[in-house]
Protein backbone atom coordinates (compact mmCIF):
# COMPACT_ATOMS: atom_id res chain seq x y z
CA UNK A 1 0.00 0.00 0.00
CA UNK A 2 2.94 2.25 0.50
CA UNK A 3 3.24 4.70 -2.60
CA UNK A 4 -0.55 4.75 -3.12
CA UNK A 5 -0.94 5.33 0.21
CA UNK A 6 1.35 8.54 0.42
CA UNK A 7 -0.06 9.79 -2.99
CA UNK A 8 -3.68 9.20 -2.23
CA UNK A 9 -4.37 9.00 1.79
CA UNK A 10 -1.48 10.10 3.70
CA UNK A 11 -2.35 14.13 3.12
CA UNK A 12 -6.33 14.08 3.58
CA UNK A 13 -5.83 12.08 6.42
CA UNK A 14 -3.28 13.90 7.88
CA UNK A 15 -5.16 17.17 7.56
CA UNK A 16 -8.65 15.18 8.82
CA UNK A 17 -6.52 14.70 11.93
CA UNK A 18 -5.38 18.14 12.18
CA UNK A 19 -8.76 19.77 11.86
CA UNK A 20 -10.44 17.35 14.18
CA UNK A 21 -7.55 18.23 16.82
CA UNK A 22 -7.63 22.40 16.03
CA UNK A 23 -11.57 21.73 16.57
CA UNK A 24 -11.64 19.77 19.64
CA UNK A 25 -8.58 21.79 21.87
CA UNK A 26 -10.54 24.73 22.57
CA UNK A 27 -14.45 22.64 21.90
CA UNK A 28 -13.35 21.33 25.40
CA UNK A 29 -13.27 24.70 27.24
CA UNK A 30 -16.28 25.98 24.85
CA UNK A 31 -18.24 23.26 26.65
CA UNK A 32 -17.72 23.27 29.88
CA UNK A 33 -18.74 27.36 29.73
CA UNK A 34 -21.97 26.13 28.27
CA UNK A 35 -21.16 27.97 24.88
CA UNK A 36 -20.76 25.00 22.92
CA UNK A 37 -22.94 26.43 20.27
CA UNK A 38 -20.49 29.38 19.98
CA UNK A 39 -18.33 26.88 17.96
CA UNK A 40 -21.52 25.94 16.00
CA UNK A 41 -21.85 29.56 14.94
CA UNK A 42 -18.85 30.17 13.90
CA UNK A 43 -18.83 27.15 11.81
CA UNK A 44 -22.34 28.63 9.97
CA UNK A 45 -21.17 32.48 9.76
CA UNK A 46 -17.60 31.62 8.37
CA UNK A 47 -19.92 30.90 4.89
CA UNK A 48 -20.88 34.33 4.58
CA UNK A 49 -17.75 36.24 4.89
CA UNK A 50 -16.10 33.62 2.87
CA UNK A 51 -18.25 34.31 -0.33
CA UNK A 52 -18.76 38.06 0.38
CA UNK A 53 -14.14 37.66 0.10
CA UNK A 54 -14.46 35.67 -3.31
CA UNK A 55 -16.96 37.79 -4.58
CA UNK A 56 -14.86 40.47 -3.69
CA UNK A 57 -11.60 39.80 -4.81
CA UNK A 58 -12.67 37.46 -7.27
CA UNK A 59 -10.56 34.30 -5.93
CA UNK A 60 -10.75 31.82 -3.47
CA UNK A 61 -7.24 32.18 -1.69
CA UNK A 62 -7.00 32.18 2.02
CA UNK A 63 -5.78 35.48 3.14
CA UNK A 64 -9.28 36.95 1.90
CA UNK A 65 -11.05 33.86 2.93
CA UNK A 66 -9.66 34.49 6.76
CA UNK A 67 -10.53 38.25 6.87
CA UNK A 68 -14.21 37.56 5.45
CA UNK A 69 -14.64 35.26 7.65
CA UNK A 70 -13.36 37.06 10.62
CA UNK A 71 -15.52 40.14 9.20
CA UNK A 72 -18.46 37.59 9.25
CA UNK A 73 -17.21 36.42 12.72
CA UNK A 74 -17.57 40.10 14.04
CA UNK A 75 -21.04 40.99 12.39
CA UNK A 76 -22.77 37.87 13.65
CA UNK A 77 -21.27 38.74 17.29
CA UNK A 78 -22.69 42.28 17.01
CA UNK A 79 -25.80 40.66 15.64
CA UNK A 80 -26.09 38.25 18.72
CA UNK A 81 -25.43 40.75 21.38
CA UNK A 82 -27.64 43.55 19.93
CA UNK A 83 -30.50 40.80 19.58
CA UNK A 84 -29.85 39.89 22.84
CA UNK A 85 -29.74 43.09 24.60
CA UNK A 86 -32.95 44.88 22.24
CA UNK A 87 -35.42 41.51 21.96
CA UNK A 88 -34.43 40.73 25.75
CA UNK A 89 -33.75 37.21 24.03
CA UNK A 90 -31.96 34.28 25.93
CA UNK A 91 -28.24 34.24 24.66
CA UNK A 92 -29.17 30.66 22.82
CA UNK A 93 -31.91 31.84 21.27
CA UNK A 94 -30.15 35.06 19.79
CA UNK A 95 -26.92 32.63 18.71
CA UNK A 96 -29.34 30.25 16.83
CA UNK A 97 -31.14 33.31 15.07
CA UNK A 98 -27.85 35.14 14.20
CA UNK A 99 -26.11 32.02 12.90
CA UNK A 100 -28.57 30.07 11.13
CA UNK A 101 -29.71 33.61 8.94
CA UNK A 102 -26.25 34.38 8.14
CA UNK A 103 -25.78 31.03 6.93
CA UNK A 104 -29.08 30.99 5.13
CA UNK A 105 -27.41 34.58 3.44
CA UNK A 106 -24.57 32.50 2.50
CA UNK A 107 -25.94 29.95 0.83
CA UNK A 108 -27.95 32.41 -1.08
CA UNK A 109 -25.28 34.99 -2.02
CA UNK A 110 -23.45 31.26 -2.87
CA UNK A 111 -26.16 30.37 -5.68
CA UNK A 112 -26.84 34.05 -6.81
CA UNK A 113 -22.48 34.19 -7.58
CA UNK A 114 -21.26 32.86 -10.77
CA UNK A 115 -18.54 30.20 -9.13
CA UNK A 116 -18.70 27.77 -11.77
CA UNK A 117 -14.83 28.68 -12.60
CA UNK A 118 -14.11 27.76 -8.96
CA UNK A 119 -14.09 25.40 -6.68
CA UNK A 120 -16.76 27.29 -4.19
CA UNK A 121 -20.12 26.04 -3.84
CA UNK A 122 -22.74 24.84 -0.95
CA UNK A 123 -21.72 21.15 -1.46
CA UNK A 124 -17.84 22.07 -1.05
CA UNK A 125 -18.99 24.54 1.91
CA UNK A 126 -20.67 21.56 4.06
CA UNK A 127 -18.22 18.61 3.14
CA UNK A 128 -15.03 20.24 2.21
CA UNK A 129 -12.67 18.20 -0.62
CA UNK A 130 -10.37 16.13 1.53
CA UNK A 131 -10.27 13.37 -0.99
CA UNK A 132 -9.00 15.60 -3.67
CA UNK A 133 -6.34 16.73 -1.46
CA UNK A 134 -3.88 14.13 -2.85
CA UNK A 135 -0.59 14.14 -2.93
CA UNK A 136 0.25 14.25 -6.93
CA UNK A 137 4.61 14.03 -6.63
CA UNK A 138 4.10 11.52 -3.90
CA UNK A 139 6.08 8.35 -4.98
CA UNK A 140 6.53 6.56 -1.56
CA UNK A 141 7.56 7.48 2.01
CA UNK A 142 10.78 8.51 0.78
CA UNK A 143 9.10 11.65 -1.17
CA UNK A 144 8.80 12.82 2.51
CA UNK A 145 12.38 13.41 2.72
CA UNK A 146 12.37 14.81 -1.16
CA UNK A 147 12.54 18.94 -0.93
CA UNK A 148 10.65 19.04 -4.91
CA UNK A 149 8.40 16.57 -3.41
CA UNK A 150 7.36 18.26 -0.34
CA UNK A 151 7.41 21.58 -2.08
CA UNK A 152 4.10 20.25 -4.17
CA UNK A 153 2.51 19.01 -0.51
CA UNK A 154 -1.31 20.73 -1.01
CA UNK A 155 -0.81 23.98 0.88
CA UNK A 156 -4.26 23.07 3.08
CA UNK A 157 -2.10 20.83 5.13
CA UNK A 158 0.53 23.55 6.01
CA UNK A 159 -2.24 25.86 7.12
CA UNK A 160 -4.10 23.51 8.88
CA UNK A 161 -0.87 21.86 10.68
CA UNK A 162 0.65 25.30 11.71
CA UNK A 163 -3.40 26.17 13.08
CA UNK A 164 -3.48 22.89 15.13
CA UNK A 165 0.26 23.32 16.20
CA UNK A 166 -1.16 27.25 17.76
CA UNK A 167 -3.73 25.15 19.53
CA UNK A 168 -1.96 22.74 21.40
CA UNK A 169 0.88 25.53 22.58
CA UNK A 170 -1.97 28.16 23.43
CA UNK A 171 -3.78 25.65 25.49
CA UNK A 172 -0.73 24.52 27.09
CA UNK A 173 0.19 28.22 27.96
CA UNK A 174 -2.76 29.46 29.14
CA UNK A 175 -4.33 26.11 30.83
CA UNK A 176 -4.40 27.66 34.36
CA UNK A 177 -6.27 30.71 33.18
CA UNK A 178 -8.50 28.74 31.10
CA UNK A 179 -9.24 26.09 33.70
CA UNK A 180 -10.17 28.90 36.66
CA UNK A 181 -11.60 30.93 34.62
CA UNK A 182 -13.89 28.31 33.18
CA UNK A 183 -14.66 26.98 36.51
CA UNK A 184 -15.01 29.93 38.74
CA UNK A 185 -15.30 33.35 36.85
CA UNK A 186 -15.51 35.29 39.64
CA UNK A 187 -12.61 33.97 41.53
CA UNK A 188 -10.77 33.90 38.88
CA UNK A 189 -11.78 38.18 38.20
CA UNK A 190 -10.71 38.45 42.09
CA UNK A 191 -7.48 37.02 41.14
CA UNK A 192 -7.03 40.26 38.61
CA UNK A 193 -6.81 37.40 35.65
CA UNK A 194 -8.07 39.37 32.65
CA UNK A 195 -11.26 36.83 32.18
CA UNK A 196 -13.26 38.80 29.72
CA UNK A 197 -9.97 38.68 27.60
CA UNK A 198 -9.15 35.07 28.20
CA UNK A 199 -13.17 34.16 26.89
CA UNK A 200 -12.76 36.53 24.14
CA UNK A 201 -9.17 34.75 23.49
CA UNK A 202 -10.86 31.21 23.62
CA UNK A 203 -13.56 32.58 21.01
CA UNK A 204 -11.38 34.21 18.69
CA UNK A 205 -8.77 30.68 18.83
CA UNK A 206 -11.77 28.70 18.29
CA UNK A 207 -12.69 30.84 15.00
CA UNK A 208 -9.19 30.46 13.63
CA UNK A 209 -9.90 26.52 14.01
CA UNK A 210 -12.57 27.13 12.41
CA UNK A 211 -12.10 29.15 9.59
CA UNK A 212 -8.71 26.92 8.79
CA UNK A 213 -10.74 23.72 9.21
CA UNK A 214 -13.23 24.69 7.05
CA UNK A 215 -11.10 25.69 3.97
CA UNK A 216 -10.14 22.22 4.14
CA UNK A 217 -12.71 20.31 5.53
CA UNK A 218 -16.11 21.81 5.36
CA UNK A 219 -18.28 23.13 7.50
CA UNK A 220 -19.88 19.57 9.25
CA UNK A 221 -16.21 18.71 10.49
CA UNK A 222 -15.90 21.86 12.59
CA UNK A 223 -19.45 21.69 13.85
CA UNK A 224 -18.89 17.98 14.79
CA UNK A 225 -15.60 18.19 16.36
CA UNK A 226 -15.94 21.35 18.52
CA UNK A 227 -18.26 19.30 20.58
CA UNK A 228 -18.60 15.83 20.07
CA UNK A 229 -14.80 14.32 20.85
CA UNK A 230 -14.72 16.84 24.03
CA UNK A 231 -18.25 15.81 25.19
CA UNK A 232 -17.16 11.91 24.91
CA UNK A 233 -14.39 12.79 26.55
CA UNK A 234 -16.01 13.95 29.66
CA UNK A 235 -18.02 10.99 30.36
CA UNK A 236 -14.72 9.16 30.27
CA UNK A 237 -13.03 10.87 33.72
CA UNK A 238 -13.23 13.36 36.00
CA UNK A 239 -10.00 15.09 35.43
CA UNK A 240 -9.57 18.65 33.20
CA UNK A 241 -6.12 17.24 31.82
CA UNK A 242 -7.55 13.46 31.12
CA UNK A 243 -10.33 14.74 29.63
CA UNK A 244 -8.49 17.17 27.13
CA UNK A 245 -6.11 14.47 26.32
CA UNK A 246 -9.42 12.07 25.76
CA UNK A 247 -10.57 14.54 23.45
CA UNK A 248 -7.35 14.68 21.29
CA UNK A 249 -7.66 10.48 21.17
CA UNK A 250 -11.33 10.80 19.79
CA UNK A 251 -10.58 13.41 17.51
CA UNK A 252 -7.80 11.75 16.02
CA UNK A 253 -9.73 8.32 16.48
CA UNK A 254 -12.75 10.26 14.43
CA UNK A 255 -10.45 11.30 11.79
CA UNK A 256 -8.47 8.18 10.81
CA UNK A 257 -11.99 5.69 11.03
CA UNK A 258 -14.32 8.37 9.66
CA UNK A 259 -11.40 8.78 6.64
CA UNK A 260 -11.35 4.68 6.18
CA UNK A 261 -15.13 3.93 6.39
CA UNK A 262 -15.60 6.67 3.96
CA UNK A 263 -13.30 5.36 1.33
CA UNK A 264 -13.29 1.86 1.78
CA UNK A 265 -16.58 0.99 4.23
CA UNK A 266 -19.10 0.99 1.06
CA UNK A 267 -16.94 -1.53 -0.97
CA UNK A 268 -17.69 -3.98 2.11
CA UNK A 269 -20.99 -3.51 1.92
CA UNK A 270 -21.03 -3.95 -1.96
CA UNK A 271 -21.49 -0.48 -2.89
CA UNK A 272 -19.10 0.96 -5.60
CA UNK A 273 -18.27 4.77 -4.63
CA UNK A 274 -16.85 5.59 -1.49
CA UNK A 275 -19.23 8.42 0.30
CA UNK A 276 -17.33 11.99 1.33
CA UNK A 277 -14.81 11.30 4.00
CA UNK A 278 -15.70 14.30 6.05
CA UNK A 279 -19.33 13.94 6.55
CA UNK A 280 -18.19 10.44 7.66
CA UNK A 281 -15.49 11.33 9.75
CA UNK A 282 -18.40 13.66 11.58
CA UNK A 283 -20.69 10.50 11.45
CA UNK A 284 -18.08 8.31 13.26
CA UNK A 285 -17.07 11.26 15.61
CA UNK A 286 -21.01 11.16 16.77
CA UNK A 287 -21.01 7.43 17.52
CA UNK A 288 -18.01 7.77 19.44
CA UNK A 289 -20.06 9.96 21.96
CA UNK A 290 -22.81 7.61 21.12
CA UNK A 291 -20.60 4.83 22.83
CA UNK A 292 -18.98 6.80 25.73
CA UNK A 293 -22.87 7.53 26.50
CA UNK A 294 -23.95 4.02 27.08
CA UNK A 295 -20.37 2.55 28.28
CA UNK A 296 -18.00 5.23 29.61
CA UNK A 297 -17.37 4.91 33.11
CA UNK A 298 -18.50 8.55 34.32
CA UNK A 299 -21.87 8.90 33.27
CA UNK A 300 -23.80 8.60 35.88
CA UNK A 301 -21.69 11.38 38.50
CA UNK A 302 -24.64 13.57 39.36
CA UNK A 303 -26.53 10.51 41.02
CA UNK A 304 -23.43 9.48 42.70
CA UNK A 305 -23.07 13.05 44.20
CA UNK A 306 -26.45 12.75 45.33
CA UNK A 307 -26.23 9.76 47.08
CA UNK A 308 -23.13 10.70 48.71
CA UNK A 309 -24.47 13.72 49.77
CA UNK A 310 -27.97 12.31 51.35
CA UNK A 311 -25.92 9.44 53.27
CA UNK B 1 -5.87 66.08 63.92
CA UNK B 2 -5.02 62.58 64.64
CA UNK B 3 -0.76 63.73 64.42
CA UNK B 4 -1.74 66.82 67.43
CA UNK B 5 -3.33 64.38 69.24
CA UNK B 6 -0.42 61.36 69.03
CA UNK B 7 1.90 64.48 69.63
CA UNK B 8 -0.20 65.39 72.76
CA UNK B 9 0.40 61.60 73.70
CA UNK B 10 4.04 61.77 73.51
CA UNK B 11 4.58 64.84 75.18
CA UNK B 12 2.66 63.83 77.93
CA UNK B 13 5.42 60.93 78.70
CA UNK B 14 3.34 58.23 77.71
CA UNK B 15 4.84 54.97 75.97
CA UNK B 16 2.94 55.03 72.39
CA UNK B 17 2.11 51.01 73.12
CA UNK B 18 -1.26 51.29 70.90
CA UNK B 19 -0.16 50.76 67.36
CA UNK B 20 -0.58 53.41 65.12
CA UNK B 21 -4.05 53.59 63.42
CA UNK B 22 -4.55 50.84 60.89
CA UNK B 23 -5.56 52.05 57.77
CA UNK B 24 -8.84 50.02 57.20
CA UNK B 25 -8.43 46.72 55.21
CA UNK B 26 -11.45 48.09 53.18
CA UNK B 27 -12.80 51.22 52.59
CA UNK B 28 -15.73 52.56 49.92
CA UNK B 29 -17.02 55.70 48.97
CA UNK B 30 -19.64 56.60 46.84
CA UNK B 31 -20.42 53.15 45.30
CA UNK B 32 -22.80 52.95 42.81
CA UNK B 33 -23.65 49.63 41.01
CA UNK B 34 -26.68 48.78 38.98
CA UNK B 35 -27.37 45.76 37.19
CA UNK B 36 -30.60 47.26 34.51
CA UNK B 37 -32.06 50.99 35.35
CA UNK B 38 -32.30 50.10 39.35
CA UNK B 39 -29.57 50.82 40.84
CA UNK B 40 -28.34 47.41 43.25
CA UNK B 41 -26.04 49.71 45.33
CA UNK B 42 -26.36 53.52 45.43
CA UNK B 43 -23.67 55.65 47.09
CA UNK B 44 -22.38 53.23 49.51
CA UNK B 45 -19.63 54.39 52.04
CA UNK B 46 -18.24 51.93 54.54
CA UNK B 47 -14.74 51.75 56.24
CA UNK B 48 -14.65 47.82 57.97
CA UNK B 49 -12.35 47.86 60.62
CA UNK B 50 -8.69 46.46 60.54
CA UNK B 51 -8.66 42.99 62.46
CA UNK B 52 -12.33 42.61 62.81
CA UNK B 53 -14.84 40.09 61.82
CA UNK B 54 -17.60 41.99 59.84
CA UNK B 55 -20.97 41.36 59.14
CA UNK B 56 -22.60 42.73 55.83
CA UNK B 57 -26.69 42.52 56.50
CA UNK B 58 -30.06 43.21 54.65
CA UNK B 59 -32.48 41.71 53.43
CA UNK B 60 -32.77 39.76 49.85
CA UNK B 61 -31.81 41.90 47.25
CA UNK B 62 -30.18 44.58 49.34
CA UNK B 63 -26.93 44.61 47.54
CA UNK B 64 -25.09 42.66 49.89
CA UNK B 65 -22.94 40.49 47.77
CA UNK B 66 -23.35 43.60 45.17
CA UNK B 67 -21.15 45.24 47.39
CA UNK B 68 -18.60 42.88 47.88
CA UNK B 69 -18.33 41.88 44.43
CA UNK B 70 -17.84 45.78 43.18
CA UNK B 71 -15.44 46.12 45.90
CA UNK B 72 -13.08 43.36 44.50
CA UNK B 73 -13.88 44.59 41.03
CA UNK B 74 -15.55 41.25 40.27
CA UNK B 75 -18.25 43.18 38.71
CA UNK B 76 -18.07 46.89 37.35
CA UNK B 77 -18.91 49.80 39.15
CA UNK B 78 -21.10 52.65 38.07
CA UNK B 79 -18.97 55.20 40.04
CA UNK B 80 -17.69 55.82 43.63
CA UNK B 81 -13.73 54.35 44.92
CA UNK B 82 -12.21 51.34 46.79
CA UNK B 83 -9.08 51.33 48.88
CA UNK B 84 -7.64 48.01 49.93
CA UNK B 85 -5.41 48.75 52.94
CA UNK B 86 -5.18 52.18 51.97
CA UNK B 87 -4.36 51.19 48.08
CA UNK B 88 -6.38 50.67 44.66
CA UNK B 89 -7.32 47.37 44.69
CA UNK B 90 -5.55 46.20 41.80
CA UNK B 91 -2.48 46.89 43.80
CA UNK B 92 -3.86 45.14 46.66
CA UNK B 93 -4.76 41.83 44.78
CA UNK B 94 -2.16 39.98 46.60
CA UNK B 95 -3.56 40.57 50.29
CA UNK B 96 -6.85 39.60 49.28
CA UNK B 97 -8.84 35.93 49.80
CA UNK B 98 -11.99 36.02 48.14
CA UNK B 99 -14.61 33.26 48.88
CA UNK B 100 -17.55 33.16 46.21
CA UNK B 101 -20.83 31.92 47.30
CA UNK B 102 -20.83 28.48 46.43
CA UNK B 103 -24.01 28.58 44.23
CA UNK B 104 -22.11 30.62 41.83
CA UNK B 105 -20.40 27.74 40.16
CA UNK B 106 -20.73 24.51 38.25
CA UNK B 107 -19.70 21.72 40.55
CA UNK B 108 -19.85 19.16 38.00
CA UNK B 109 -16.50 20.68 36.47
CA UNK B 110 -14.09 17.87 36.04
CA UNK B 111 -11.43 18.58 38.94
CA UNK B 112 -10.51 17.23 42.52
CA UNK B 113 -10.16 18.79 45.53
CA UNK B 114 -6.68 19.60 45.91
CA UNK B 115 -6.62 21.09 42.35
CA UNK B 116 -9.63 23.71 43.30
CA UNK B 117 -7.30 24.56 46.64
CA UNK B 118 -4.23 24.97 44.18
CA UNK B 119 -6.31 27.77 42.24
CA UNK B 120 -5.84 29.18 45.60
CA UNK B 121 -1.97 29.64 44.46
CA UNK B 122 -2.32 30.91 41.03
CA UNK B 123 -1.47 34.04 41.73
CA UNK B 124 2.24 32.90 42.97
CA UNK B 125 2.92 30.79 40.47
CA UNK B 126 1.71 32.31 37.55
CA UNK B 127 0.75 31.08 33.89
CA UNK B 128 3.47 28.34 34.33
CA UNK B 129 5.88 28.38 37.48
CA UNK B 130 6.05 25.24 38.27
CA UNK B 131 3.69 23.62 40.99
CA UNK B 132 6.06 22.49 43.63
CA UNK B 133 6.11 19.84 46.48
CA UNK B 134 6.07 22.08 48.95
CA UNK B 135 3.43 24.38 47.36
CA UNK B 136 1.19 21.35 47.52
CA UNK B 137 1.84 20.37 50.56
CA UNK B 138 0.61 23.81 51.39
CA UNK B 139 -2.31 22.94 50.05
CA UNK B 140 -3.26 19.97 51.53
CA UNK B 141 -2.37 21.63 54.96
CA UNK B 142 -5.45 24.16 54.33
CA UNK B 143 -7.50 21.07 53.61
CA UNK B 144 -6.20 19.90 56.88
CA UNK B 145 -7.17 23.08 58.78
CA UNK B 146 -11.04 22.28 57.28
CA UNK B 147 -11.15 19.05 58.00
CA UNK B 148 -10.95 17.73 54.54
CA UNK B 149 -7.66 15.87 54.93
CA UNK B 150 -9.58 12.56 53.42
CA UNK B 151 -10.87 14.15 50.34
CA UNK B 152 -7.78 15.69 48.68
CA UNK B 153 -8.56 13.76 44.99
CA UNK B 154 -12.28 13.25 45.38
CA UNK B 155 -13.96 14.76 42.26
CA UNK B 156 -15.81 18.07 43.35
CA UNK B 157 -19.50 16.87 42.33
CA UNK B 158 -18.98 14.03 44.93
CA UNK B 159 -19.22 16.15 47.84
CA UNK B 160 -21.75 17.72 50.23
CA UNK B 161 -22.69 21.27 50.73
CA UNK B 162 -21.30 21.83 53.56
CA UNK B 163 -17.87 19.88 52.15
CA UNK B 164 -17.96 22.06 49.03
CA UNK B 165 -17.79 25.07 51.21
CA UNK B 166 -14.98 24.39 52.79
CA UNK B 167 -12.91 23.55 50.25
CA UNK B 168 -13.90 26.81 49.29
CA UNK B 169 -12.58 28.29 52.15
CA UNK B 170 -9.09 26.08 51.94
CA UNK B 171 -8.95 28.04 49.11
CA UNK B 172 -8.68 31.12 50.14
CA UNK B 173 -6.71 29.72 52.67
CA UNK B 174 -3.91 29.24 50.57
CA UNK B 175 -4.11 32.44 49.22
CA UNK B 176 -2.26 33.51 52.53
CA UNK B 177 -4.41 37.14 52.42
CA UNK B 178 -4.63 39.51 54.82
CA UNK B 179 -7.89 40.49 54.29
CA UNK B 180 -10.77 37.59 53.94
CA UNK B 181 -13.69 38.64 51.70
CA UNK B 182 -16.58 35.82 52.07
CA UNK B 183 -20.18 35.61 50.86
CA UNK B 184 -22.55 33.50 52.41
CA UNK B 185 -19.97 31.28 54.04
CA UNK B 186 -22.72 29.82 55.82
CA UNK B 187 -25.48 29.26 53.36
CA UNK B 188 -26.76 25.59 53.52
CA UNK B 189 -24.41 23.56 55.39
CA UNK B 190 -24.68 21.36 57.78
CA UNK B 191 -23.72 22.22 61.82
CA UNK B 192 -20.87 20.83 61.81
CA UNK B 193 -19.37 23.08 58.57
CA UNK B 194 -20.40 26.16 60.31
CA UNK B 195 -18.59 25.45 63.84
CA UNK B 196 -15.48 23.82 61.51
CA UNK B 197 -15.83 27.41 59.03
CA UNK B 198 -16.24 29.78 62.38
CA UNK B 199 -12.93 27.95 64.34
CA UNK B 200 -11.00 28.80 60.94
CA UNK B 201 -12.42 32.34 60.63
CA UNK B 202 -11.99 32.50 64.49
CA UNK B 203 -8.47 31.25 64.21
CA UNK B 204 -7.55 34.06 61.07
CA UNK B 205 -8.99 36.98 63.10
CA UNK B 206 -6.67 36.26 66.25
CA UNK B 207 -3.47 35.67 63.69
CA UNK B 208 -4.53 39.26 63.20
CA UNK B 209 -6.25 39.43 59.54
CA UNK B 210 -9.60 41.01 59.01
CA UNK B 211 -12.52 39.43 57.54
CA UNK B 212 -15.53 40.41 55.93
CA UNK B 213 -18.79 37.90 55.61
CA UNK B 214 -21.85 38.45 53.84
CA UNK B 215 -24.27 36.90 56.48
CA UNK B 216 -28.26 35.59 56.56
CA UNK B 217 -28.71 34.31 59.76
CA UNK B 218 -29.22 37.27 62.46
CA UNK B 219 -29.58 34.76 64.96
CA UNK B 220 -25.83 34.24 65.21
CA UNK B 221 -24.54 37.83 63.98
CA UNK B 222 -23.49 39.02 68.06
CA UNK B 223 -22.06 35.24 68.71
CA UNK B 224 -19.93 35.76 65.13
CA UNK B 225 -19.29 39.39 64.06
CA UNK B 226 -17.65 42.16 65.41
CA UNK B 227 -18.82 44.97 63.25
CA UNK B 228 -22.07 44.92 61.44
CA UNK B 229 -22.65 46.92 58.19
CA UNK B 230 -26.55 47.16 57.10
CA UNK B 231 -27.32 48.11 53.59
CA UNK B 232 -30.18 48.21 52.03
CA UNK B 233 -29.70 49.46 48.67
CA UNK B 234 -28.41 52.76 50.42
CA UNK B 235 -26.46 52.35 53.65
CA UNK B 236 -28.24 51.98 56.99
CA UNK B 237 -25.91 51.28 59.55
CA UNK B 238 -21.86 50.30 60.60
CA UNK B 239 -20.48 50.49 63.82
CA UNK B 240 -19.84 47.51 66.41
CA UNK B 241 -22.47 45.01 67.05
CA UNK B 242 -22.48 46.11 70.27
CA UNK B 243 -24.26 49.51 69.26
CA UNK B 244 -25.08 49.51 65.89
CA UNK B 245 -27.07 46.06 65.64
CA UNK B 246 -30.38 47.48 66.79
CA UNK B 247 -33.77 46.39 66.48
CA UNK B 248 -34.24 49.84 64.76
CA UNK B 249 -31.55 49.65 62.57
CA UNK B 250 -33.04 46.19 61.48
CA UNK B 251 -36.17 47.34 61.05
CA UNK B 252 -34.78 50.27 58.79
CA UNK B 253 -32.71 47.86 56.54
CA UNK B 254 -35.33 45.05 56.49
CA UNK B 255 -38.52 47.91 55.90
CA UNK B 256 -40.91 46.27 58.41
CA UNK B 257 -40.17 42.99 56.75
CA UNK B 258 -39.18 41.05 60.16
CA UNK B 259 -41.57 39.73 62.33
CA UNK B 260 -41.21 41.50 65.77
CA UNK B 261 -41.46 38.14 67.91
CA UNK B 262 -38.56 37.75 65.61
CA UNK B 263 -36.64 40.61 66.60
CA UNK B 264 -36.92 40.14 70.12
CA UNK B 265 -35.39 36.72 70.01
CA UNK B 266 -32.31 38.00 68.62
CA UNK B 267 -29.73 39.27 71.58
CA UNK B 268 -29.59 42.39 70.23
CA UNK B 269 -27.52 45.78 70.88
CA UNK B 270 -28.61 47.65 74.55
CA UNK B 271 -31.10 50.29 74.09
CA UNK B 272 -32.74 48.63 71.34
Amino acid sequence: MGSEFVQLSLTPLLIGIFASVACALPGNFLILRRQALIGDAISHVVLPGIVVAFLVTGVVAAIPMLIGAAGAAVVAVILIEAIKRLGRIEPGAAMGVTFTTLFAAGVLLLEQSDTSTVHLDVEHALMGNLESLIWFKAQGWHSLLDPVALAALPHELGRIAVVCAAMIVLTVIFWRWLKISTFDEGFAEALGLPTSAIGLGLVIAAAVAAVAAFDAVGSIIVIAMFICPPAAARLMTNQLKAQVLWSVVFAVLSAVLGYVFAGYGPLWFGGENAVSAAGMIAAVSGLILALACLFAPHRTRIGVAKEEATA
Amino acid sequence: MVNAALDLAATDGQTVSRPAPETSPLAVRGLTVSYGEKPAIFSVDATFPANAMAAIIGPNGAGKSTLLKAALGVIPRLSGEVAVFGKPVESARDRIAYVPQRASVDWDFPTTVIDVVMMGLYRRVGLLGRLTQSLHAQAQECLDRVGMADFTHRQIGQLSGGQQQRVFLARALAQDADLYLLDEPFAGVDAATERAIIDVLKSLKAAGKALISVHHDLATVTDYFDHVFLINVRKIAEGPVQTTFTGENLNAAYGGRLAATHIDQLQLAAGA
